[in-house]
């Protein structure tokens, strides 16, 4: 019963307006060009992406960070509500979970891009494969994502289900999977923060400052993404989100904003005025080293972008002006994008462990399958919300099953 | 629906069950060449494999090389010797940073030759400023003659450390160290995540970007399983201290090559060896020792000019 | 493979005192130019000439860029061309002359015979082959001559 109203509410999904095709076929063009280009990958190698030995991560794991970072904002925000009962956040736990969820999907795309044997994947299984737990950090990643996938899709469609039987969810099934949630939605940024961490290879990341710096710079990119895509929501269907919930987690995106500048300042302090030869990726970062400078005006445009935001954030009488509220958060997805992104994977690899510096931007190749990456995620987000929002909004409801 | 469009949907529904059943066949390794496919997917990793499934695995790769480079090709599998554990010397009084023992490796270990994939680095510091300054060294020296006056020369490769990073960081065991301490890759269990190259503090690890590039008549058919065989797209390699020449009692490639006996090899536990001579009496050092790698690649100055 | 297994314990010509055999080192054979050994084939016979000069007739290539102020009777045998002569006027065959680098450069020697010093090929649990001295330092001009360099490796920039 419950598969044949999935397929119901699915069949449902996949009717709408010309706007709505519009969408799904640009999408779908985006995704075909991304697959294009890794097929290229697959057919030639990863010799197609600008990593090379010196280099050996770029795009695709720069990427990957910022999407674990909004898929822990996107439920650590959102998910006490569920605890908290404050309303105008509770009705839209929903779609942060959805986006987590979506965000976990591209982390995992990502990740499968980047690995040299992808059908080995087996390989890293508990008990399939030989899976290296305790000791990798990679191993620690592949569960605590995995499993937040799984918490999340749990709770989601479990409320969904209650919901499109026109019944409330219990919170005895649920209470125990948001309490796993709220740490696990933390643990997912400290592991994969910890990942970088604990090599002693590469100061620029062996620094005990970084885990607390994914989660203060996860809690400004994942919550600004949430305040666009919840005013699109609501504009482009029946939900109704009070713009209390919104200037709410604006104001959170302050705080985080506030911390995750003080600790790039404490950062700042650190590899400057100590100057050992350990400052060298910081300096290559913000002021270019031996003549090499690619990454020079990105950080400081991300870091201007940051700054900017978190002085609009700050300010209740400008954020909560919906168009300068807007401008702050795509400048802060942006400035976080580059700063978490290539800020953070690029300069760990640079100079090199033999001091070598080769500098790295990503092919085309490498572009056009990122593209093709969100273009998927994209996707996925909308059939979510196109899935569940009869459902939430009431339109969409079964009679429960009645034993005959 | 009336009838006759039921009918034809069912028709048309059992033809399509059908076609896709048989599409689904097809892939079925009914064939033996589709058999090693699987046989290649399903691979054990090789320190779980018993006896018997190791020596199926070796002739299948075997016959693999075989129709790859029409030579024959042999896959060891020498365990460790016992009572052995191999240590490095490195005379950086001596070494001229000639490159002889880049290339004598390339020859010995069948890297691929496009893209080209070197083991061993040899770096070239200024004396006189800061110590081994890692920074300011130079990869891709090339004066007419080697050695300069202003300069010395470090070679560098895996260091085959005691407490290794990559092992700790590789997600799915694919690089673990061997009780004669030499750390090596199963290639047809790496996935090509590239986690221990970020985790090598010496920039030893090398990637297979893409195919490795090697012709048959340079190839050298005597390889190990856990070292110089032909590797693939897409896995880590690295020095494996010769791992086919070493267990079989007989020095490195690089060693042999070296003109001005800059190298020593030899087995640390053996307190008559060349390499136990050198730290017992030289000043010994290893890189980078503040991250208690604990490294077994030695370098001394025996000689000061 | 290509190794004679050039094997002598120190003979000592003429009567002297009881010593121990030396150790046996595996070495080639001296790096001669062809022909030129043994000295003998020339020098038998011929007066001995012990007055420092410069060489005119015979050897006049060989120019002495070692011990300076020193000649060839330093070394070589003026009584026997076809050995070596020690400080203490004891005589090597050129097999061994280690033997004769030794006297001033003992603690290389000692590193020598320790494997230490110089190539070494073989064996690392069995047998090794040792080099002479002067199959990488040429007596007459001992200074390791520079070499090319192989080529520096493909930048990454140039991986394609």
């Amino acid at each position: 019963m419950i598969i044949r109203n999935f397929l119901i509410a699915w069949k449902l999904s996949l009717k709408g307006d010309k706007k709505f095709y519009a969408w799904l076929t640009f999408l779908v063009i985006l995704m075909a060009i991304g697959a294009n280009a890794y097929i290229s990958q697959m057919n030639r190698g990863l010799i197609v992406t600008a990593m090379r030995d010196q280099v050996s991560w770029g795009f695709y794991i720069s990427n990957f960070t910022f999407l674990v970072g909004v898929a822990a904002a996107a439920v650590l925000l959102v998910v006490p509500a569920y605890l908290y009962d404050f309303k105008p956040i509770k009705e839209i736990v929903l779609f942060g979970e959805l986006l987590a969820i979506t965000a976990i999907t591209m982390c995992i795309m990502f990740i499968m891009a980047d690995m040299g044997q992808p059908w080995r994947v087996w390989h890293l299984m508990p008990f399939i494969g030989t899976m290296n737990f305790p000791a990798s950090l990679l191993a620690w990643d592949v569960l605590v994502l995995n499993g937040y996938l799984a918490i999340n899709t749990a709770i989601a469609f479990y409320v969904l289900y209650r919901l499109s039987i026109g019944k409330e969810y219990r919170m005895s099934v649920i209470g125990p999977l948001i309490i796993l949630s709220i740490p696990w939605a933390i643990s997912i940024h400290t592991v994969t923060a910890f990942l970088y961490n604990g090599l002693s290879a590469r100061p620029f990341w062996n620094a005990s400052i970084l885990a607390p710096r994914f989660l203060a710079s996860a809690f400004c990119s994942g919550p600004a993404l949430m305040i666009i895509v919840f005013q699109l929501i609501r504009k482009l269907s029946e939900v109704e989100i009070e713009d209390r919930a919104l200037f709410k987690i604006a104001e959170l995106i302050a705080y985080a904003m506030g911390i995750n500048l003080f600790l790039l300042g404490a950062e700042i302090f650190k590899e400057f005025y100590s100057g050992s030869i350990h400052s060298a990726p910081i300096q290559y970062l913000y002021f270019g080293l031996h003549g090499h400078a690619k990454l020079v005006p990105w950080i400081w445009t991300a870091t201007l972008l940051n700054l900017t935001a978190f002085f609009i954030f700050l300010f209740p009488k400008l954020r909560e002006n919906f168009t300068i509220l807007n401008i702050a958060c795509f400048f802060m997805i942006i400035g976080i994008y580059i700063e978490k992104g290539m800020g953070l994977v690029i300069p760990g690899f640079i100079p090199d462990t033999l001091g070598e510096i080769y500098e790295y931007s990503p092919s085309s190749t490498e572009v056009l399958v990122t593209v093709g990456i969100w273009a998927t995620g994209a996707l996925i987000y909308t059939m979510l919300l196109k899935f569940s929002l009869p459902i939430y909004t009431g339109k969409l409801r079964f009679q429960k099953y009645k034993e005959s | 629906m009336s009838n006759s469009c039921r009918r034809k949907g069912i028709n048309r529904r059992a033809f399509l069950q059908g076609a896709a059943a048989g599409l689904a066949g097809m892939t079925l390794p009914l064939d033996n060449a589709h058999a090693s496919f699987w046989d290649a997917f399903l691979q054990k990793h090789f320190r779980e494999m018993n006896d018997t499934e190791i020596k199926k695995v070796i002739s299948r790769l075997e016959k693999e090389c075989e129709e790859k480079y029409k030579k024959v090709v042999s896959i060891g599998t020498e365990k460790p010797l016992p009572g052995v554990q191999f240590g490095y010397g490195l005379d950086l009084s001596r070494c001229i940073g000639c490159r002889r023992c880049v290339y004598a490796c390339v020859e010995e270990n069948n890297q691929s030759l496009d893209p080209q994939i070197h083991w061993i680095s040899v770096l070239r510091f200024k004396k006189g400023d800061k110590w081994v300054d890692l920074e300011n060294s130079e990869k891709y020296y090339n004066p007419e003659k080697v050695p300069q006056k202003e300069y010395f020369y470090m070679p560098v490769q895996c260091q085959q450390c005691e407490n290794p990073p990559c092992v700790r960081a590789c997600p799915t065991q694919a690089t673990w160290k061997e009780p004669d301490g030499i750390v090596v890759i199963d290639y047809n269990w790496c996935i090509g995540c590239r986690y221990c190259m970020a985790a090598c503090p010496y920039g030893a690890r090398r990637f297979n970007w893409a195919s490795p590039n090697r012709p048959a008549e340079k190839l050298n058919p005597k390889t190990h399983y856990l070292g110089n065989r032909p590797r693939y797209k897409g896995v880590v390699e690295k020095c494996t201290f010769c791992i086919q020449r070493t267990r079989n009692g007989r020095y490195p490639a690089c060693v042999e090559i070296c003109p001005v006996g800059a190298r020593k090899f030899g087995n640390l536990l053996d307190p008559n060896s060349e390499i136990r001579y050198a730290i017992e009496h030289k000043r010994v050092f290893r890189l980078k020792e503040d991250l208690n790698t604990y490294p077994k690649f030695y370098y001394f100055f025996a000689y000061g000019r | 493979m290509l190794l004679a297994a050039v094997i002598l314990p120190a003979e000592l010509a003429g009567a002297e005192e009881h010593t121990p055999p030396a150790k046996k080192f595996l070495v080639p054979p001296p790096p001669f130019s062809p022909g030129i050994f043994p000295c003998s084939q020339c020098h038998q016979g011929m007066p001995a000439n012990r007055t420092p000069r410069k060489l005119e007739m015979m050897h006049q290539d060989i120019t002495l860029k070692h011990m300076p102020g020193g000649w060839c009777f330093d070394c070589h045998n003026p009584d026997n061309r076809d050995k070596l002569k020690l400080s203490n006027g004891k005589m090597v065959p050129f097999d061994e002359s280690y033997n004769l680098c030794g006297q001033c450069h003992g603690t290389i020697l000692r590193e020598w015979k320790a494997g230490l010093h110089g190539k070494r090929t073989g064996m690392w649990n069995g047998e090794k082959q040792y080099l002479l001295c002067v199959h990488c330092h040429w007596p007459h001009e001992p200074a390791f001559k520079p070499l090319t360099p192989m080529p520096p490796p493909v930048r990454p920039v140039d991986i394609k």
